[in-house]
């Protein structure tokens, strides 16, 4: 399992949600789950990675507070520590 | 009352002879096949030419096959801009056979391999059977009726008969219509073969003394019905009408005709009545035509059973899957839309690798060339077939432009 870095993790979830449908340069840290047209069927899949990668375990209240990429990075990030 | 007449207003396809509805009939008409390795595959199709990345991961291969067929029915009815109608006023009725079964069979592989908790959560929107109505609906935000409907091989005629009625009962101005598959797939190749139907040879050659199974093909053919008096308001471009529909059922076998295809020639019986056309005043069939022993034999029992022997002896028949295989559900959609097209160019398109007659089967089915059409009437009458597992029996008819 990788290490959780700050880095790391941001790298991962950009790719992840690039891979959904924005385009890689929209995915920025302040960018809004609205503004890139990302839904909670995504942010499943982004559990899903998320739990395999790195074995951090997002529920949907996790999930429901999010509402930018740097909230989901920062989650995970201190969660994995 | 008077019944609402039912005109097709535009025409789109992917098959396996080509992304589009005027090159499925160009090149049958030549006399090409779509058939390669013993398969109908749309070679030339690529999602990511079309599709946005978010659409191509939020559904199956299937529904990607139908939302390109249905941006060429739409802008070909002129409808690429702003809706002729309020848009709860258009349904929308797609066949299917199976749905999205290469989803399916790959999200078990997820749970079978990494357990429950790996498996996608767009696993249900992807392969469930109403998930192409689903996605022609939201791109094309059709808010009428919306819903699929599966009589496996007689489910693309099965929509178009469902549109046309949706309509004439006033239910939907518009029917966005037709249907998709995309079943090329190692469980749905296993299953045909087990149960004999798919050709061992790999050939699909209709009514010929040979024939030996059906070959697998994919695809997806949508059409736009209007109400005819809202279209020739809005001066729409008609390819034309909806004359008549009716379907049955053997209540037989699972998966065999019934051989003397006596429903099958109800179905025939009662669209024409629908229609009200006599059998001397059809130019054409297009057969559903399968190049399975039974279906072919049964079909064309039936056909002389309905127009009798010696009207069914004039009548040009022939199938489409001699070019492009079998495309299951989505097949009576494309089948439809080949013999509009048909109409409108005069052609008679032949029933390829029909080179060795089955001496039980004495009909023209146009073998190998195509041949010019010549109507009867003012405007071309064709009849179109389409029998499914499960017994199902559909015969649409067509009335082409003058």
């Amino acid at each position: 399992m990788p290490t959780a870095t700050p880095e790391a993790v941001e790298a991962r979830i950009v790719e992840a949600l690039a891979s959904f449908g924005p385009d890689i340069e929209q995915v920025t840290r302040e960018a809004t789950f609205e503004e890139l047209d990302i839904d909670s069927l995504d942010l499943v899949e982004l559990a899903q990675i998320v739990e395999d990668d790195y074995g951090v375990e997002l529920k949907g209240d996790d999930m429901k507070n999010l509402k930018t990429v740097g909230d989901a990075i920062d989650l995970v990030v201190a969660r994995a520590s | 009352m008077t019944r609402r007449r039912v005109v097709i207003t535009g025409v789109g396809a992917v098959t396996p002879l080509g992304v589009g509805a005027d090159v499925l009939l160009r090149r049958w008409v030549a006399g090409e096949s779509g058939i390669a390795a013993g398969e109908g595959a749309c070679r030339d199709f690529a999602a990511g030419e079309h599709l946005s990345k978010k659409e191509i991961r939020r559904s199956d291969r299937f529904a990607h096959l139908a939302m390109v067929a249905s941006d060429e029915a739409l802008a070909s009815a002129g409808w690429d801009g702003e809706k002729p109608y309020a848009s709860e006023r258009i349904g929308c009725v797609l066949a299917t056979g199976i749905g999205g079964l290469g989803s399916l069979e790959e999200q078990h592989d997820v749970l079978r391999d990494s357990g429950a908790k790996a498996v996608s959560p767009l696993s249900v929107p992807l392969f469930m059977v109403n998930a192409g109505a689903a996605a022609l609906s939201m791109r094309h935000g059709l808010r009428g009726p919306a819903y699929s409907v599966g009589s496996a091989c007689a489910a693309g005629s099965h929509a178009i008969g469902t549109a046309a009625r949706m309509i004439q009962t006033g239910d939907a101005d518009a029917v966005v219509t037709g249907g998709a598959e995309a079943t090329l797939t190692p469980l749905a190749r296993a299953s045909f073969v087990s149960a004999g139907a798919l050709s061992p040879s790999g050939i699909s050659r209709p009514f010929d003394a040979r024939r030996d199974g059906f070959v697998m093909g994919e695809g997806a053919g949508i059409l736009v019905l209007e109400d005819a008096e809202r279209a020739a308001e809005r001066g729409a471009p008609v390819l034309g009408e909806v004359r008549g529909y009716a379907s049955t059922s053997d209540a037989y076998h699972l998966t065999a005709t019934e051989p003397e295809g006596t429903y099958a020639a109800a179905a025939l019986a009662a669209a024409l009545r629908d229609a009200d056309v006599a059998p001397a005043q059809v130019d054409y069939v297009n057969a559903h035509g399968t190049s399975t022993e039974l279906n072919d034999a049964s079909e064309t029992k039936a056909l002389k059973r309905v127009l009798g022997e010696d009207v069914a002896r004039d009548v040009p028949v022939s199938s489409l899957k001699s070019a492009i295989g079998h495309l299951l559900g989505a097949a009576g959609a494309v089948e439809a839309i080949a013999t509009l097209l048909a109409m409108r160019e005069r052609v008679l398109p032949p029933t390829l690798g029909l080179e060795q007659p089955d001496p039980e089967l004495d009909l023209d089915y146009v073998p190998l060339r195509a041949r010019p059409l010549q109507p009867r009437g003012e405007r071309p009458i064709a009849l179109s077939n389409s029998f499914g597992f499960g017994g199902h029996n559909v015969v649409l008819c067509l009335e082409g432009v003058a």
